[in-house]
């Protein structure tokens, strides 16, 4: 297959493989902030290729993950109200919120609840059922907005009005700048998300360079991408030369992607969002503006005062929070393995796939 | 957390494209790009095109990691 | 025929039970046995072991590339049985249908279901229908149980699995589970996917006359896939497997659906595959024989037993890099993530 088969050499692999480990004397601590890049390392065994000075942490790069419980309490609440189709990716389906997951509501109360691939899917089943109010559950990072933002822009153009999109999108610039202003992670290097920087670009990511002197690249998701990544963070190490660099060139533009950042920007508007874990990040949702608003499942549903207790406090020793923010590894938790596993997930690192917990529970001994 | 596929765009009707990867094809949108044609590769995320994959820098990748292996040895 | 769909009253054992027995079941499906519509099938049978099994078949679509519920109820039962080493002969087939099924629907059922045992060389000997009301079934279930015979001498079961054996995988993986997945809707993806549902007894039937007792375990990964018969197989022996990557094949359509959904091949459910462990020595010559079988021409030795980590299967990656394969949880869904 095109550009994913010759980005997978063994041969070439190799020999990044032992270049890297030739230059990795001294500890380096890299963050992979993309939970896509946290499942590629693991699906391919990278991390046991590489000399055990290079540790290689996860970040809060899973929209599923960082979904706060309350907002998936209030997406089951939706689901449940008369007349609705709830529509979503895959991913949100098995996601626990304060008492139940949209699996179980469709399971146990017969909600109308479908997977779809796309919002142009649930476009259709909007137009196909006219009687019925189709909501689409927005989630996703800036990867995947534009194509939500682009989406509701179609649904004007079409005059549906049975169509209504329920905004949980996240920004990861934002997040990425509270876990440094944290202070609590040691991090020599960034591997950024090749996608997100497929629509943003390599501009947001300069203050990381500037204010905190660590290098970041941008980077895509096959295996050579991901090591040529690591021996390029590796020699930024040690020429202390600190930079934002794209290795992931040929689909990321320094400048990003216009058009859709274009669009992105004509539907929604920065938000203060609930990061499921961490608590409250300035400006890192999107909410959806005043001109799309009849859109804006939030404000078509009547809906009553949702507790917030339900998030992490009841499950008061998952470290989720600490393992987002790279400060803890999965076996720190008392529950792994013992309590929580994919089929019992506790927290939401244990239920998204590529989330750090399941990808420990999956693929290391 | 953002699976993206590299895919060959086969037609083009609007702002609606077929692509292909591996003999499979489906409808993608290409409301998110600009420029692009018949035999183009996108990265398709979501059933959306989100950016036109450059031929010439993919080529250069490769060519820098052949070279690697070599000139550090 | 005066009804072309099915009605309540052709399950009330009555008038119009009768005529759809001997109308629609019969003509499609009668051998001198099953004609003789005794309470019981009553049959000789050779002295030995003999294996019985029995499974139920649900699918959404009935139809789909490849095949249908009639094929795929007849194979999977042949297949349960051959995986057990037995030669299978008989089959029993029980149908609950739901009201509103189109008579014809029925009958190329019927006819796929006929011919599959016809290649398989067994015959369906008894069977049952109920008709349940609209809802209460989904178009069609077909319940198969089957009988067959285990030569002298066979015995193959995962308890015999002993390090440095060989993992022999019989074709590509994947092209059913997701043959079906084309034909839900919403998915949207085309191409031509087509189901490998076939019945594995005459390749199993060559396996044992080249090696016999050399095939120590033998499994039809069905739903779950590959990766969960391998487990199965680790954990039962209580030892581990080692496979390579870039051993196990994929067809390049199946390859391009699972990066369009992220869906790991591993996964996804095949039935017309089968996955044996043989003794080391063995290995080649199980190969050779698989690969002159039109079922078998795309067989792999896909990797190894070893000793250790117990009960855990490690695939190497095609880079180098190693992982281990879980069991599946839940059913894939497609993700953006
Ligand atoms: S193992 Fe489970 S409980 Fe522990 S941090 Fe991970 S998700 Fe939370």
């Amino acid at each position: 297959m095109r550009y994913i088969d010759e980005f997978c050499d063994p041969g070439l692999a190799k020999r990044l493989v032992e270049s890297i480990n030739r230059l990795s004397d001294k500890e380096i601590v890299l963050m992979e902030v993309c939970g896509t890049h946290t499942m590629a390392i693991f699906k391919h065994g990278i991390k046991k290729l590489l000399a055990p000075s290079i540790r290689l942490v996860s970040g809060p790069g899973c929209p599923v993950c960082v979904t706060a419980a309350q907002d998936i309490d209030v997406a089951r609440w939706i689901s449940r109200q008369k007349d609705v189709i709830f529509t979503t990716f895959g991913d949100m389906i098995r996601v626990p919120g304060g008492a139940s997951s949209l699996e179980r509501q469709k399971g146990q109360e017969g909600a109308d609840i479908r997977v779809v691939y796309s919002i142009l899917d649930a476009l259709d089943i909007a137009r196909n059922n006219p009687t019925k109010r189709v909501v689409f559950f927005g989630i996703g990072f800036e990867t995947t907005a534009p194509s939500i933002a682009s989406g509701i822009q179609l649904a004007s153009k079409q005059g549906l009005d049975n169509f209504f999109v329920y905004s949980c999108h996240k920004l990861i610039p934002p997040a990425m700048k509270a876990l440094l202003e944290s202070g609590e992670v040691k991090i020599d290097g960034f591997i950024c998300p090749g996608h997100v920087s497929t629509i943003i670009g390599a501009k947001p990511y300069e203050f990381i360079a500037e204010q905190y002197h660590i290098p970041c690249v941008i980077t895509g998701f096959e295996p050579l991408d991901i090591l040529q990544a690591i021996l390029m963070l590796v020699k930024a190490r040690e020429s202390g030369q600190v930079g934002v660099e794209i290795q992931y060139t040929r689909a990321v533009k320094h400048e990003g992607n216009v058009v859709a950042q274009r669009i992105l920007a004509e539907v929604f508007e920065p938000i203060d969002a609930v990061w499921r874990g961490i608590g409250v990040i300035p400006d890192s949702g999107l909410k959806i503006r005043q001109e799309y608003s009849r859109f804006d499942a939030l404000l078509q549903f009547e809906m009553p005062e949702m507790s917030d207790k339900s998030d992490l406090s009841n499950l008061s020793d998952c470290i989720c929070g600490l393992i987002l923010r790279g400060i803890a590894i999965p076996t720190d938790c008392p529950l792994f393995k013992t309590v929580c596993n994919t089929e019992n997930p506790v927290g939401a690192c244990m239920v998204s796939l590529e989330g750090t917990c399941a990808a420990y529970y999956k693929y290391s001994p | 957390m953002c699976l993206g596929i590299p895919v060959k765009i086969m037609k083009i009707s609007d702002s609606l494209a077929v692509v292909e990867i591996g003999g499979v094809k489906r409808q993608a949108s290409l409301a998110l790009v600009e420029d692009v044609r018949v035999g183009d590769y996108v990265i398709l995320h979501a059933g959306f095109a989100i950016q036109k994959v450059d031929e010439d820098d993919a080529r250069e990748s490769l060519r820098l990691l052949e070279e690697i292996g070599i000139c550090d040895i | 025929m005066q009804f072309d769909r099915i009605l309540l009253s052709h399950g009330s054992g009555g008038r119009l039970s009768q005529q759809l027995i001997h109308d629609v079941f019969l003509k499609e499906l009668g051998n001198e046995i099953l004609d003789e519509l005794n309470d019981s099938a009553v049959f000789n049978v050779a002295e030995g072991k003999l294996a019985y099994t029995t499974d139920a078949y649900v699918v959404s679509p009935i139809f789909f590339p490849g095949g249908d519920i009639g094929r795929l109820s007849a194979c999977g039962t042949v297949n349960d049985l051959s995986m057990s080493g037995a030669k299978p002969f008989y089959l029993s087939a029980s149908f609950i249908i739901e009201e509103g099924l189109s008579i014809n629907d029925l009958k190329t059922i019927l006819m796929s279901m006929k011919q599959a045992a016809d290649e398989a060389g067994v015959k369906i000997v008894c069977g049952d229908t109920k008709v349940v009301g609209r809802g209460m079934a989904d178009k069609v279930f077909i319940t198969t149980s089957g009988i067959g015979l285990i030569p002298d001498g066979i015995d193959i079961s995962p308890r015999r699995i002993r390090p440095g054996d060989s993992v022999i995988l019989s074709g590509t993986i994947g092209d059913h589970g997701i043959a079906i997945l084309s034909q839900r809707e919403g998915l949207g993806f085309s191409s031509d996917f087509i189901s490998d549902v076939a019945p594995l007894n005459h390749l199993v039937a060559s396996m044992l006359d080249e090696v016999g007792n050399d095939i120590h375990a033998m499994r039809d990964p069905t739903r779950g896939g590959l990766a969960t018969t391998l487990n199965e197989f680790a954990q039962v022996a209580n030892l581990g497997m080692r496979i390579y990557e870039d051993k196990i094949p994929v067809q390049d359509n199946i390859r391009g659906a699972c990066e369009l959904l992220g869906f790991d091949p591993l996964y996804i459910a095949n039935e017309g595959k089968l996955v044996t462990i043989v003794e080391n020595v063995a290995g080649d010559r199980v190969l050779a024989c698989m690969k002159r079988h039109p079922l078998g021409i795309n067989a792999e030795i896909i990797g190894e037993v070893v000793e250790k980590p117990e009960g855990m299967v490690s695939l190497v990656t095609r880079i180098g890099g190693t992982r281990v394969i879980d069991m599946m949880v839940g059913d894939q869904l497609p993700r953006i993530c």
